[in-house]
């Protein structure tokens, strides 16, 4: 058969209508075209795709259950290795994993795994039978701090195991960064809450409004017969830059913008919690948290949103297609520009005026590429004399996170890096506590989902090791 | 779903309520506070915990009638239930060392004050009182003032209850007439904090105050209450809410507090009208 040199193309929203609704921008594969899509894998003899999927999906076993129209047999063998395919179908960067060992993708487009794994599990869940057979119990008893992406991977596998598995959330929903963060137009909050459903047929008891190093401690959850703990609490707290103006009203941290948009639903009109809906936005920073903040800025109303970002395109280290997407929809970029503040308003006649202490605007330097840091990233240098100023109304500071110290604080012997990740043993997840493992964003600092995913999947190995070991 | 166990109201804007909540009610200290939500797509508002029983499993609240939210939470019936309850949050108010202490609240902020002074009171601490309001209708808690202080003023802006004026005149007076206080802690409204401190300065007394500012989570994930304190970015959830009133920046945490005054009065009017029209 002909090779198809070029993957189908999937379906999204007009970047000019989806500008301006929350609705999800990217709409999925048919069964026609998920069929056709699978019809181009090679089957390759030694399937390199696996290992750059750091859960090891079969990926060419499930492609030829799609090929075959066998999807929910695709779905069997998908959920084999991923507790959340619907999610990782949608926010997993394919391009720098799977996609990017794909043999056709030597010489062509590699295969569209990412749309055909998000296929499978959209199919699954509209019309998928759930008759997951509930493994027999086995008597013991695992905490899982966190129900972000490396919480439910690890009280999913536990729980298949026949492990009966506590989930501790701080919030008042679970799904993590994947309800407090990632916005509805790239992953609807229903798809969380589905797999997060699904988990529960498991027999998963998730716990809300728990916030373990405050309401319990770990030692608690020892008192309480917890046999082994994974920390999955993520990144915590948002870093500013510490430039004059941070204070303003009107300056928020990413993860605060997106909260208020996403987990307390602000972008709703009949929302109770407040968000600005500001004309002119300066988002900084150039990840896909960024991408996100601005393009839910731009929902909310903007005329203008900009990136700034300090290095250039080829340097920004959000996701391609994200930042494809923010463009089409007319996100600006200031590439090679950095803040050096934030302007805001004062009258200097009245101290009473309400339009006191608000952003208007941020001033900027630009930036030169220099030589490259030890990560082998060109280092941005200011140009001196080049400063200007840009009017915003608000100002989104997205330039990552420093690991939360209430679980560190309140657990002796919990050895934690310079940083303050939770250092841990790569193998395992194992920490230096006995019975405790960690993964994902409070052990890496800010990282993917899917890596979170497998941290949360090898530790459930090891705490599955240690337990029966016991015996 | 969390259980309202006893509803009482103090005045007429303040109600307290017990709420339960045995994990919290286990760990909960003074000074230490919680985040609910009233209803499934309500807000999440951070309330001091105004103390908590052990043997009932319930946690105290007190809370004034500002917005749409306590308004919400307002309406709620004994017996009946609120949506999420969250906590013991922030770090409880540091008590070792101090012998002798001086407690000053003003308004609804009494309700956080008065586990303070009761906790320094079981300590065996010598503390005195001092607590201020509006008028005498909004007078609430005297009765258990009275009973955990050496010493209780109370005062009220129009005199018509207890001394007339604002806090901060017997507070000069303490200190003027020898009393030595290991530490003042004031508890209320932002410009009472920091006019306290203002008074304090000159005797050299360490102040701590009591910041409550908007926040969303309570774990440190949003840093929406940040403080500039000493000049650095603290957040109030993680780093608080007590800190050292010399560092804090009372002026940018003021100006901060306002950052959604448009939304709540258009929340606040929405709500009186909802509550006009079921009443008629």
């Amino acid at each position: 058969m002909a090779i198809i040199p070029k993957r189908c193309e999937m379906p999204v929203q007009d970047a000019a209508v989806r500008a301006h609704n929350f609705n999800e921008v990217a709409l999925g594969y048919t069964v026609e075209m998920a069929v056709a899509e699978a019809g181009r894998c090679l089957n390759c003899k030694n399937k390199p795709c696996v290992e750059g999927c750091p859960v090891n999906i079969a990926i060419p076993d499930f492609i030829t259950k799609v090929k075959q129209g066998d999807f929910e047999g695709a779905y069997s063998v998908i959920s084999m290795s991923s507790s959340l395919p619907a999610v990782c179908g949608r926010v997993c960067p394919q391009e720098s994993q799977c996609e990017s060992k794909c043999t056709l993708g030597i010489k062509f487009e590699p295969v569209a795994i990412g749309r055909l794994e998000r296929f499978v599990a959209d199919r699954h869940n509209e019309c998928g039978l759930d008759n997951d057979l509930l493994p027999a119990p086995n008597g013991h008893k695992v905490a899982v701090i966190g129900s972000g992406p490396s919480g439910l991977t690890c009280a999913g596998d536990l729980a298949k195991k026949g492990y009966k598995v506590t989930v501790f959330e701080a919030l008042h929903v679970a799904g993590g960064v994947l309800v407090y963060g990632i916005p509805e137009f790239r992953l609807p909050k229903k798809i969380v809450a589905k797999e997060v459903d699904a988990l529960k047929r498991y027999g998963v008891d998730i716990q809300t409004n728990v916030v373990i190093g405050k309401t319990l401690t770990i030692d608690d959850l020892f008192d309480q017969g917890y046999e082994g703990v994974f920390i999955g609490s993520g990144a915590g707290l948002p870093n500013f830059m510490g430039i004059p103006g941070e204070s303003l009203k009107g300056v928020y941290s990413a993860n605060e913008f997106l909260t208020r948009s996403n987990l307390m639903k602000a972008y709703a009109a009949d929302s109770h919690t407040p968000i600005m809906h500001a004309k002119r936005v300066a988002v900084i920073g150039g990840g896909n948290v960024a991408m996100d903040a601005a393009r839910t800025a731009l929902r909310l109303g903007a005329e203008h949103v900009y990136i700034i970002y300090r290095r250039s395109m080829e340097e920004l280290p959000a996701r391609r297609e994200e930042v494809e997407h923010a463009e089409e929809e007319g996100i600006e970029f200031k590439i090679l520009n950095n803040p050096v503040e934030i302007l805001g308003y004062r009258n200097p006649n009245d101290r009473r005026d309400p339009k006191n202490g608000f952003v208007t605007g941020i001033r900027v330097i630009k930036c030169r590429l220099g030589e490259p840091d030890e990560r082998g990233r060109r280092r941005p240098v200011e140009i001196p004399g080049s400063e200007y100023e840009i009017p915003v109304d608000c100002v989104i500071m997205s330039i990552g996170t420093s690991p939360n110290p209430l679980i560190k604080n309140t657990t002796a012997g919990l050895e934690v890096n310079r940083r303050g990740g939770i250092v841990v043993e790569e193998n395992t997840g194992k920490t230096s506590r006995d019975a405790v493992w960690a993964g994902g964003d409070a052990v890496t600092g800010a990282a993917t989902v899917i890596l979170a995913m497998g941290a949360g999947k090898t530790a459930a190995r090891a705490i599955d090791n240690y337990i029966s070991g016991k015996k | 779903m969390y259980k309202i166990i006893k509803k009482r109201v103090l005045n007429p804007t303040v109600t307290m309520m017990d709420i339960y909540a045995p994990l919290i009610a286990n760990k909960g200290r003074a000074g230490q506070f919680i985040i609910l939500r009233v209803d499934d797509d309500g807000e999440r508002i951070p309330l001091t915990i105004a103390g908590c029983d052990k043997s009932t499993g319930t946690v105290k609240i007190i809370f004034q009638v500002v917005g749409a939210t306590t308004m919400a939470l307002n309406a709620k019936a004994e017996g009946e239930s609120i949506c999420d309850f969250v906590g013991p949050l922030g770090c409880p108010t540091k008590t070792d060392g101090i012998k002798r202490v001086c407690i000053v609240g003003g308004g609804v902020g009494c309700a956080i004050a008065l586990p303070v002074a009761q906790e320094f009171a079981s300590l065996g601490a010598e503390v005195h009182s001092v607590v201020g309001f509006r008028n005498k209708d909004l007078v609430i808690l005297e009765e258990e003032f009275n009973a955990c202080s050496d010493k209780l003023i109370i005062v009220t802006d129009d005199g018509s209850y207890g001394r007339q004026g604002v806090v901060t005149a017997p507070l000069k007076e303490l200190l003027e007439s020898g009393e030595q206080y290991d530490e003042v802690i004031a508890i209320g409204p932002v410009i009472m904090m920091k006019f306290v401190v203002e008074t304090v300065k000159p005797f050299g007394v360490p102040v701590t105050v009591s910041m409550n500012p908007i926040m969303i989570d309570g774990t440190g994930m949003c840093g929406g209450c940040r403080l500039t304190v000493g000049g650095k970015t603290k957040f109030a959830c993680v780093d608080g809410p007590d800190f050292n009133g010399y560092e804090v920046d009372f002026d940018e945490a003021m100006e901060r507090s306002t950052m959604y005054a448009d939304f709540e009065r258009r929340e606040r009017e929405e709500g009186c009208n909802l509550f006009k029209k079921e009443m008629k």
